[in-house]
């Protein structure tokens, strides 16, 4: 049934934010540290179990597959309630900062994703895309 | 018969969000293959209009949420809030490559470290250079350089005023805008095209909601990988800020 798939999802949503949470306040942060990242991990975690018991038909898969897809648009309808009319008055203090840290983090992606040692399929991309360029 | 309309609107907000926001997909998708012939992403012009209505609800209202401020489009508030949200960036995670993930396990830790210190100093050095010397506020608005949350919070226990504490929140948001749109015109200089990629950009871009639409506007199999290192950088930077990025600073400035 597909509410197997959407209920495990639910559950290691819930139990991730919990797990979050707790970390949060045992390391005194006052927010959740990293509780979506536990859910993600604890989801994996499942259907890596569930997978190897055969316990995870495709209609249970379904149930969360479904969620996966939606992400774009729920991102959509999430930056359409951004305060972006306080963004656009922060003035130049707000700007030059979040420029000039955007500019150092990107230098910084870029910098390290240099040094990856490409896959074989990723350098024939790579290849492709140097063409490409 | 407007009014029968309005109510019926107004009764089904979540359903009325799905339709608007499918709407504006439809219009991107078009956009994006007849004017850019593909080049530029359907989800990023999405995401782009997305930003444009919550401009035109910021101006209609003057509320905080957009176009969710507007009583007819509420049901966006909760479509895109934090709890669907966060729902379905965990459903993501039933498509990660697990020998793929922890490949680049370390380097995500170290792109998370540095995604929190190197957007703090160069924030507060921000606002060193616009004539702000007291300790607390320098930290406040390097804080909101990580993040809209981790700014907020940091400058409610370290006691900053609510001007400085609004500053800090609107270098977080214009950075988070900032990340939405540059991402996917930056792809390619940020090399940001396999999962070990993807991770270090979530932990050094920081903010779910930048990265999250940066890497969807980019290339829909990134995103859990970044998602999945991004998710903990507010809680990092909420648990640095307030205490040794405070004492360095205080240390620093005196």
């Amino acid at each position: 049934m597909i509410i197997y798939g959407t209920a495990l999802l639910a559950v290691c949503h819930l139990l991730g934010i919990f797990l979050g949470d707790l970390l949060g306040a045992l390391l005194g942060a006052k927010t959740n540290v990293g509780g979506v990242g536990i859910a993600m991990i604890l989801l994996i975690c499942a259907r890596l179990w569930l997978h190897k018991r055969g316990l995870m038909p495709a209609q249970t898969e379904m149930g969360v597959g479904f969620w996966g897809a939606m992400y774009i648009p729920v991102v959509v309808a999430m930056a359409a309630q951004q305060n972006v009319v306080s963004a656009l008055r922060g003035g130049p203090v707000a700007v030059l900062a979040a420029f000039a840290s955007v500019l150092v983090c990107a230098v910084c992606v870029s910098l390290i994703n240099r040094g990856e040692r490409p896959a074989p399929e990723a350098d024939a991309e790579a290849r492709v895309a140097t063409q490409r360029a | 018969m407007l009014e029968l309309l309005e109510k019926t609107a107004k009764h089904n907000g979540l359903v009325l969000a799905f339709a608007l926001v499918g709407l504006v997909m439809i219009v991107s998708m078009q956009l994006s293959r007849r004017l850019t012939f593909g080049r530029v992403h359907g989800s990023a012009i999405a995401i782009l209009i997305g930003l444009g209505l919550a401009y035109w609800g910021g101006i209609q209202t003057g509320g905080q949420k957009g176009l969710a401020d507007v009583t007819l489009f509420a049901g966006v508030g909760l479509m895109g809030g934090a709890m669907l949200r966060d729902f379905a960036i965990v459903a993501t995670a039933f498509e990660v490559q697990v020998v793929e993930a922890r490949k680049a396990g370390l380097v995500g830790a170290v792109a998370l470290i540095l995604g929190t210190i190197l957007p703090f100093i160069v924030g507060a050095s921000v606002a060193w250079g616009f004539g702000y010397r007291d300790a607390v506020s320098i930290t406040t608005i390097g804080a909101g350089a990580v993040t809209y949350i981790v700014g907020p919070v940091t400058g409610a226990a370290i006691g900053a005023s609510s001007e400085i504490m609004a500053l800090s929140i609107a270098t977080g948001l214009v950075k988070a805008i900032m990340v939405m749109v540059g991402t996917p015109m930056a792809a390619r200089f940020l090399r940001l095209s396999t999962p070990r990629s993807a991770m270090v950009f979530g932990g050094l871009a920081g903010t779910v909601s930048g990265v999250s639409a940066g890497l969807a506007a980019t290339d829909r199999k990134l995103v859990p990988y970044g998602a999945l290192v991004a998710t903990f950088h507010t809680g990092l930077g909420c648990l640095l800020g307030p205490s040794l990025l405070f004492f360095a600073t205080r240390a620093l400035v005196g």
